[in-house]
């Protein structure tokens, strides 16, 4: 076989860029704990893990689209819509909360499969279908609110949940809310099932080759109906745990998250051009833009240094990567050419 | 055999597009476990034909049997369910998925919902490997296999989906001698299963060495099928054009014409090493090897693509040292790549814009400024020149056919002026009557004292074009043969042995 | 990238690329199309909105427009090529405040005329120097790792963005000389001197893109990069080129703001980034590159002014109008992509 042991650890390396990640991670964090003190403290940890449930929930719906083989700039503007709508629901109709939750769930979902409509049937590339919605819904949203919050949420909906909570040796109480519950809840379960089930195992096939899949008989219309419409209900579903955590609407909360968000993801190792990415390497390309940002503000680095860090983080991470696969290829050229070197 | 019955039968299929008719009443056969090619230059009707028969394209008229039953409804799932499998020449594999999982990717396919096990998929898969006794890590991503290996896989996947009759297209089109061997062992293999295999081809040569039967297609019918023991490649070549190809021998000796290009020594590791050879003006040289020989990677040196690590070019009597393939080009040689869809035309764009590409420095006037009049005028010129048949030459190149395609290819380089054209493997998809025509502006351009240096694989093609031919493997240069004074067959044999 | 199919079996890619072409011959019926559509609007609504047809509406079309213009044709020329440049305002803004500051710190209250004057000069070569190095910067990592452009230019906008966020510490800076601000907003014949600058660079980018090596080669290399490789083209050298090129039109975006809005700020204009490639898809631009044209951009851009303004003196919301840009580029995409299928219904 072509390639010999060592350019199979290599390669290895570079079918996983988490690896790659959780060095970086592992070193970052490492050089914050020994300058800052509380970096590595358990209700830091905590802290940062309900900051970025968020973001994480909103993640492992991108995550699906991606592997699909898609691009979806409009989830935040989802997020909003439907949190927005929700809240609407809430404290004008006064209805029950499983009600509420479910008809935010089901707003989401539906502008999700808005855009699979505009995709799949009337054939727009994606990142030009979901930049449109993105425009047209975060602007209805702010002609009908008018910008205007909603501070009255009903108390089901802000109340703090509790899971478990203990406190620390130095007295600091550390709690784990739901945010961080349903986070974890929705990364196991975009984990399992786009690893152990068939559906989840045809997204990544059709975001390989759309052709070979659509010619082995996988559909493909009903695949970006799961996958976007599986992205906005993610995005609702953040968008809730968002006012669950900030106690109010305010219609352009999450607005320009949605770049953080593709930028965690693609650190992370998820592909633009589909079929490529893992659930934990999302989560670790997470996990390394909130780390860089609470460690430089405990380090007391103003905050405005942090989207600097960011740029850097992106360039250096997507050029290693980059090169270092090109790299493998080059040397399978010779491999493979007839032996006399 | 104790069952006569064909696996396959066609009885008067006919399907018409709109006004045009495709196929035109085809009767044909498949026997169980028979090796069958199927031959027809580009556009006879033979996609169309294997597009009927997995139901994709619902024939107007006839009837499909198989195994002896009436198939009166055939849609893909159906076609599929009866064990007729397609490889499609571009494999339609899913690169970033495992061997195991390409193999057995049928079984996502059964229910949505269903949990998936890794080991069975890998049960599937390796039941299959074995039938086909071919070893393959399971785990290994696809993409990182070779086009040989991924073959096996297509092929794996077909027989994991309870293949009876396997159609390939152009099977051999990429794979290097020694992979082409292996995959003929494989398909002896799946011939003692009982399983048929229709090679789908306009290359001859192949034909010949693999098949029992031959089907012969041209303009939507049937010329007729033979066993492989009564036809020869020339026949072959006659009934699917129609025309006689002359084969007569061109060579002439240009040993006193002055030395136009001089390699000597030239090396790249890994690629090739050593490589000697003059050519004369106005001289076709021709240099045969298969794909792995080190050809290409030779040509692209010479073409400035890549630095030789080794050696020296020189060209009209002064050393080259080429950085660039713009550097190769201003000294005068030029390159038409293997890959015509990938690195010849660019399909998209407009035929005019394809052919000024390598010269629009020299057209741009004041400020840069390249002139739509002289930019125009050395389209048609060109397009007169090589008799491409356009519409305008501001269609886009995708709308020609893939010889005139070429011919936009020639005229891009040849605008250049070059002094020493290569050519890598010119003929590869262009039907034979446009063949003809590349070889007759090859002769044209020998004529008007251009070196002309020809890659290829097929022996035939260098024979009756070339004045020298030189024999290329594994990345030297082995033997020097003159058209006539060996035979073409003994030319075939030594390059084949 | 797909790998360009072959012979064969292959007839549905074969389809498809029919399909392609049909699209693309349809392109100069599409700037009808959206030259009809413009026409539409205007006769609309002056037919509804009063005063709609007046000098007035004019004037304020050739205010507003230049900015969102000029950001549009630095976005277009990556898009040809098939990238992005996702840091042009970033751009813009980094180099407007550049040259603020350097015209209030230099220019002393008591300066003379002949003082001021270099000043500004100077900044405004600082603003251009700026632009080339960002433009270099960002060609070389587009060109020379292979990372795909909108992964690049995410990093350097949030780069761009963070320094001048990080300097500023996110404050506007204002304090233009007025010598500036009055050369910026005179008039040619009654034509602001703005949109004189629009329609200049407009012709400038477009005849390079149409009549030059650098554009036939940006086209080439939009459809098949490899394939522009092997007839000769430098497309590395190409490529540092364009995002020069789109780096260097930020440059006079950035003038143009300091003119319209008397300051700068590293978060001015942050929501034109998404309107550009919305108008430039709008105007017939092929998002993954090789087709595209600056004619049609500008159309597509006098489209989305003018139901900006129509839809503001009708009493509508900014917001609302933003909602309805995004409903037209959908409705503008549909029609071509469906086009095709209707030609086929018809002729059955």
């Amino acid at each position: 076989m072509p390639d010999d042991r060592s350019a199979f650890s290599l390669k290895a390396l570079r079918r996983r860029p988490e690896m790659w990640l959780l060095a970086v991670i592992l070193v970052v964090g490492t050089v914050f704990a020994l300058a800052a003190r509380d970096f590595l403290s358990l209700p830091n940890i905590i802290d940062l893990l309900e900051t970025y449930s968020v973001q994480s929930i909103m993640a492992m719906g991108l995550f699906v689209v991606l592997v699909s083989g898609g691009i979806d700039i409009s989830f935040a503007a989802t997020a909003s819509v439907a949190q927005y709508c929700a809240a609407l629901i809430a404290t004008q109709l006064g209805l029950p909360a499983p009600l509420v939750i479910v008809a935010g769930l089901l707003i989401g979902t539906a502008l999700g499969c808005v855009n699979a409509a505009l995709i799949h049937k009337m054939r727009i590339t994606s990142i030009i279908a979901t930049i449109a919605m993105m425009s047209i819904s975060f602007s209805l949203l702010m002609y009908f609110s008018s910008g205007k919050s909603i501070y009255t949420l009903p108390d089901w909906w802000t109340d703090r949940i509790v899971f478990y909570q203990t406190e620390t040796a130095v007295g600091d109480l550390v709690r784990i809310t739901l945010p961080i519950v349903t986070m974890m809840v929705v990364a196991l379960f975009t984990w399992a099932w786009m690893t152990r089930s068939s559906i989840g195992r045809q997204l990544y096939a059709m975001g390989g080759n759309p052709e070979a899949a659509r010619r082995i008989g996988i559909g493909i219309g009903k695949l970006h109906f799961v996958a976007y419409g599986y992205l906005g209900f993610m995005a609702a579903l953040a968008g809730l745990v968002q006012a669950h955590r900030v106690g109010e609407s305010v219609p352009n909360a999450m607005y320009n998250t949605e770049l953080a968000v593709l930028s965690a993801a693609v650190l992370g190792g998820a592909s633009l051009t589909g079929g490529i990415g893992t659930v934990p390497g999302v989560l670790l390309g997470i996990v390394l833009l909130a780390m860089l940002q609470n460690g430089l503000n405990l380090l007391g680095v103003s905050s405005y240094f942090f989207q600097i860090v960011i740029g850097i983080t992106i360039l250096i991470s997507t050029s290693i990567t980059v090169l270092s696969s090109r790299r493998g290829r080059r040397h399978r050229i010779i491999a493979e050419a007839p032996g006399n070197g | 055999m104790a069952d006569e019955t064909p696996f396959l039968r066609l009885t008067g299929i006919s399907k018409r597009f709109g006004g045009v008719k495709a196929l035109d009443g085809i009767d044909w056969d498949v026997k169980r476990g028979e090796i069958h090619c199927l031959v027809g230059e580009n556009g006879c009707g033979k996609s169309t034909l294997i597009k009927a028969v997995v139901g994709v394209h619902a024939p107007s008229s006839g009837t499909i049997e198989i195994d002896g039953a009436d198939v009166p409804v055939l849609d893909p799932a159906r076609a599929k369910a009866l064990g007729i499998q397609v490889i499609f020449q571009d494999l339609s594999l899913f690169p970033n998925l495992s061997v195991a999982e390409n193999i057995a990717i049928e079984n996502h396919l059964e229910h949505a919902l269903k949990p998936v096990r890794k080991e069975r998929l890998r049960g599937v898969a390796r039941d299959v490997l074995r039938r086909l006794n071919f070893d393959l890590d399971l785990s290994t991503i696809v993409s990182d296999l070779s086009v040989a290996e991924r073959q096996i896989v297509a092929i794996a996947r077909g027989l994991a989906a309870q293949a009876r009759l396997i159609f390939m297209d152009e099977p051999t089109a990429s794979l290097t001698r020694a992979e082409v061997n292996r995959l003929l062992a494989i398909v002896s293999r799946l011939k003692a299963d009982g399983i048929a295999v229709v090679f789908v081809s306009h290359r001859l040569d192949e034909v010949v060495e693999i098949a029992e039967r031959v089907t012969v297609m041209r303009d939507g019918r049937k010329v007729g099928t033979w066993p492989v023991a009564e036809v020869d490649q020339k026949r072959i070549a006659h009934l699917m054009t129609g025309l006689d190809i002359d084969h007569s021998i061109v060579a002439r000796d240009m040993g006193d014409a002055p030395e136009l290009l001089h390699v000597e020594k030239l090396s790249r590791r890994g690629e090739f090493a050593d490589i000697d050879f003059t050519l004369h003006q106005g001289e076709v040289l021709g240099i045969i090897g298969l794909l792995g020989s080190g050809r290409t990677e030779l040509a692209l040196t010479l073409f400035g693509m890549h630095r030789a690590d080794a050696g020296a070019i020189t060209l009209d009597g002064k050393p080259l040292r080429l950085s660039s393939n713009r550097d190769a080009v201003e000294a005068g040689i030029a390159y038409v790549s293997e890959d015509r869809l990938g690195l010849g035309v660019i399909l998209p764009q407009s035929i005019g814009d394809n052919i000024i590409l390598a010269v629009m420095k020299q057209l741009a006037g004041r400020f840069g400024l390249i002139a739509t009049k002289s930019r125009q005028k050395l389209a048609d010129d060109w397009v007169k020149r090589l008799s491409i048949k356009v519409a305008g030459t501001d269609r886009p190149v995708q709308t020609l056919s893939g010889g005139n395609q070429q011919r936009v290819v020639l005229a891009k380089w040849l605008a250049t002026r070059p002094k020493v054209l290569i050519l890598d493997s010119p003929t590869v998809g262009v039907d034979i009557k446009n063949k003809q025509g590349i070889y007759e502006v090859v002769a044209e351009l020998a004529r008007q004292g251009v070196g002309v240096i020809l890659i290829s694989d097929e022996v035939s093609e260098v024979f009756a074009t070339c004045d020298r031919v030189l024999h290329m493997r594994s990345g030297r240069i082995i033997g020097a043969e003159v058209p006539g004074q060996v035979s073409e067959h003994e030319m075939e044999e030594r390059i084949y042995a | 990238m797909a790998e360009p199919s072959t012979t064969g079996l292959d007839g549905a890619n074969r389809g498809l690329a029919d399909l392609m072409t049909r699209l693309r011959t349809g392109l100069p019926g599409g700037h009808a199309g959206l030259a009809v559509l413009l026409l539409a609007l205007i006769l609309g609504f002056s037919a509804f909105v009063p005063n709609f047809l007046s000098a007035g509406t004019l004037q304020s079309f050739m205010y507003q427009l230049p900015l969102l213009g000029l950001l549009s044709l630095a976005m277009i020329v990556p898009l040809m090529t098939g990238g992005l440049n996702l840091a042009i305002i970033a751009t813009t803004n980094q180099c407007a405040l550049l040259m603020v500051w350097i015209m209030r710190t230099m220019i002393a209250p008591d300066a003379g005329a002949g003082t001021v004057f270099a000043i500004i000069l100077l900044a405004l070569l600082a603003g251009l120097a700026l632009c080339l190095v960002i433009g270099l910067i960002t060609g070389f990592l587009v060109a020379y790792t292979g990372v795909h452009p909108i992964l690049v230019t995410l990093g350097t906008k949030s780069l761009i963005d963070g320094i001048s966020i990080y300097l500023t510490r996110g404050m506007a800076l204002s304090g233009i000389p007025d010598a500036f601000a009055k050369a910026g907003n005179a008039t040619l014949l009654g034509v602001p001197l703005i949109f004189v600058i629009l329609i200049v660079t407009a012709v400038i980018v477009g005849v390079i893109l149409k009549r030059t090596a650098f554009g036939i080669s940006c086209a080439m290399i939009g459809s098949n990069i490899q394939a522009t490789r092997y007839s000769t083209i430098d497309t590395r050298r190409v490529l540092v080129g364009v995002y020069v090129m789109s780096s260097v039109t930020c440059f006079v975006a950035a003038l143009v703001m300091l003119v319209t809005f008397n300051s700068a700020s590293a978060d001015y204009a942050q929501s034109y980034l998404l309107v550009t490639i919305l108008a430039a898809v709008l105007g017939g631009v092929d998002p993954f590159g090789g087709f595209g044209t600056v004619g049609g951009l500008m159309l597509a851009l006098a489209i989305l002014q003018i139901i900006s303004s129509g839809f503001n003196q009708f009493g509508l919301s900014n917001y609302l109008t933003v909602a309805i840009w995004g409903a037209i580029l959908i409705l503008v995409v549909m029609v071509q992509t469906l086009r095709p299928h209707f030609r086929q219904l018809l002729s059955k």
